[in-house]
């Protein structure tokens, strides 16, 4: 899906755009807990969670998410949108859901990352 | 637009030969983000209605141009080309007032349009000079297919300018291991890490990031240790109570990164091992950390990982990235 598609289906808004509204966003995924994204994150993904703080756009970083779509209305602080703009990071704002939010990515067509298992016999 | 554009490109392609294609790319992208104004000659040389076909001839020998708008009261009212001399020429009008011989059918293009539209007009009637209005029809400018070439190349020029430096430096970096010679060349870049710094937590690992894309290592491996540096760097962050350091330690064919500090240590190795299992307090969850899959992600991502701790000792955290298959 393109970034502009990603944009129109949920009705968002961009804070910062450091890609073109033509970027191929090759996969979505949710996350509240940065860990998970950092397990399960794939590259280029775009990324929706409800935190706003400055780890979100670092672990995006961390983990190669060209987009970051903040959910529920919530507004990124400054320090956030700071770093965005120096790792090029796109950030998007949308007033959905989380629930909502995925479910319309997913119906217009925006895959996930399919099954995922943690490997509990490590050790 | 259409004829302009590609023959913009097409010369453009000629001249910057074996630039990127993402270059030429990028020539589409300036083109509708640069405005005309920035683009347009602002010194315009004007002819004035009184001038006859003959002073308008000198006039455009001595400043080397081929054609001028024709301007009173700094309105436009007509433009005047060669081709409009050498007409007056042959008919033997020369000394007639350039007001006859001028077409007053203008184009014009205002200030703050993009140079994607001068392309439009330009391209269309074969004319190469438009002149650039501002909101009030008074002549501010005018821009030629060469001024707009010469823009388009300037900024092509800065651009690769910043990409060569880039792929300079990674290539500098990035041979390291074969300029500087001995039994076993190693880079190692150390990390001051704070405690409860949580704002600036992460720094130390975007810096290790940047500095693998610098020495070329490939992209899965840079990522696997961007990762795991990340999490170590957030549990030295989170649970020690003086900070810690993190050490990359990178050769040729492998990397090893420590995390050491001298916190409160752990008490039960296995427990924290496993996957969901977490001591973080409720202000770092709240924040999205503190999940207790830290570990479990550094294992996963890493080719070998060590974890030493006792209780009151600190804690040691190793892992071997390999890089021979990159």
């Amino acid at each position: 899906m393109k970034l502009k598609e990603l944009i129109e289906v949920l009705d968002a808004e961009i804070i910062l755009d450091n890609h073109g509204s033509d970027e191929e966003i090759p996969a979505g995924g949710a996350a509240d807990l940065m860990s998970d994204v950092l397990a399960f994150g794939s590259p280029g993904m775009a990324l929706l969670t409800g935190l706003t703080n400055p780890q979100v756009v670092r672990t995006a970083e961390m983990a190669g998410i060209n987009a970051i779509i903040l959910v529920r209305d919530k507004k990124a602080p400054p320090e956030t949108v700071e770093l965005a703009r120096e790792l090029g990071i796109t950030l998007i704002r949308t007033s959905y859901t989380m629930y909502e939010a995925c479910g319309r990515l997913y119906h217009a067509g925006l895959p996930g990352l399919g099954v995922v298992k943690i490997r509990n016999d490590t050790w | 637009m259409r004829g302009f554009l590609d023959l913009g490109l097409l010369k453009l392609e000629t001249t910057l030969g074996k630039m990127a294609v993402q270059e030429i790319t990028k020539v589409q992208e300036l083109i509708y983000t640069t405005r005309v104004e920035d683009v347009m000659a602002t010194d315009v040389i004007v002819v004035d209605p009184s001038m006859t076909v003959a002073e308008v001839k000198s006039l455009m020998k001595e400043k080397h141009i081929s054609g001028a708008p024709v301007v009173q009261d700094e309105n436009i009212i007509g433009i005047v080309t060669m081709t409009d001399i050498l007409a007056a020429m042959e008919e033997g009008r020369l000394h007639e007032p350039v007001t006859m011989s001028m077409s007053t059918k203008v184009k014009t293009v205002v200030r703050d349009s993009v140079v994607a539209e001068v392309g439009n007009i330009l391209g269309l009637k074969g004319s190469s000079r438009l002149p650039v209005v501002d909101r009030n029809g008074k002549l501010v400018g005018i821009v030629t297919t060469g001024t707009v070439t010469k823009y388009l190349l300037r900024r092509l020029d800065q651009s690769f300018q910043k990409n060569e430096q880039e792929r300079l430096q990674a290539y500098r970096a990035s041979h390291i291991f074969q300029d500087i010679v001995s039994d076993d060349t190693s880079v190692v870049l150390r990390f001051v890490v704070d405690d409860k710094d949580f704002s600036n937590a992460g720094k130390a690992s975007s810096m290790i990031k940047k500095a693998l894309q610098r020495l070329v290592v490939n992209p899965q491996i840079v990522r696997r240790v961007a990762v795991a540096v990340y999490e170590a760097e957030m549990n030295l962050v989170i649970h020690t109570d003086v900070g810690g350091e993190i050490i990359v330690d990178i050769r040729k064919d492998k990397l090893n990164v420590s995390a050491v500090d001298h916190g409160p240590g752990i008490a039960d190795l296995k427990q924290v091992l496993q996957p969901g299992f977490s001591t973080a307090p409720e202000w770092i969850r709240d924040m999205g950390f503190g999940a207790g899959m830290g570990l479990a992600n550094i294992k996963r991502v890493s080719d070998m990982m060590k974890l030493i701790s006792e209780p009151g000792g600190g804690t040691r955290l190793d892992l071997v990235f390999d890089l021979k298959n990159s």
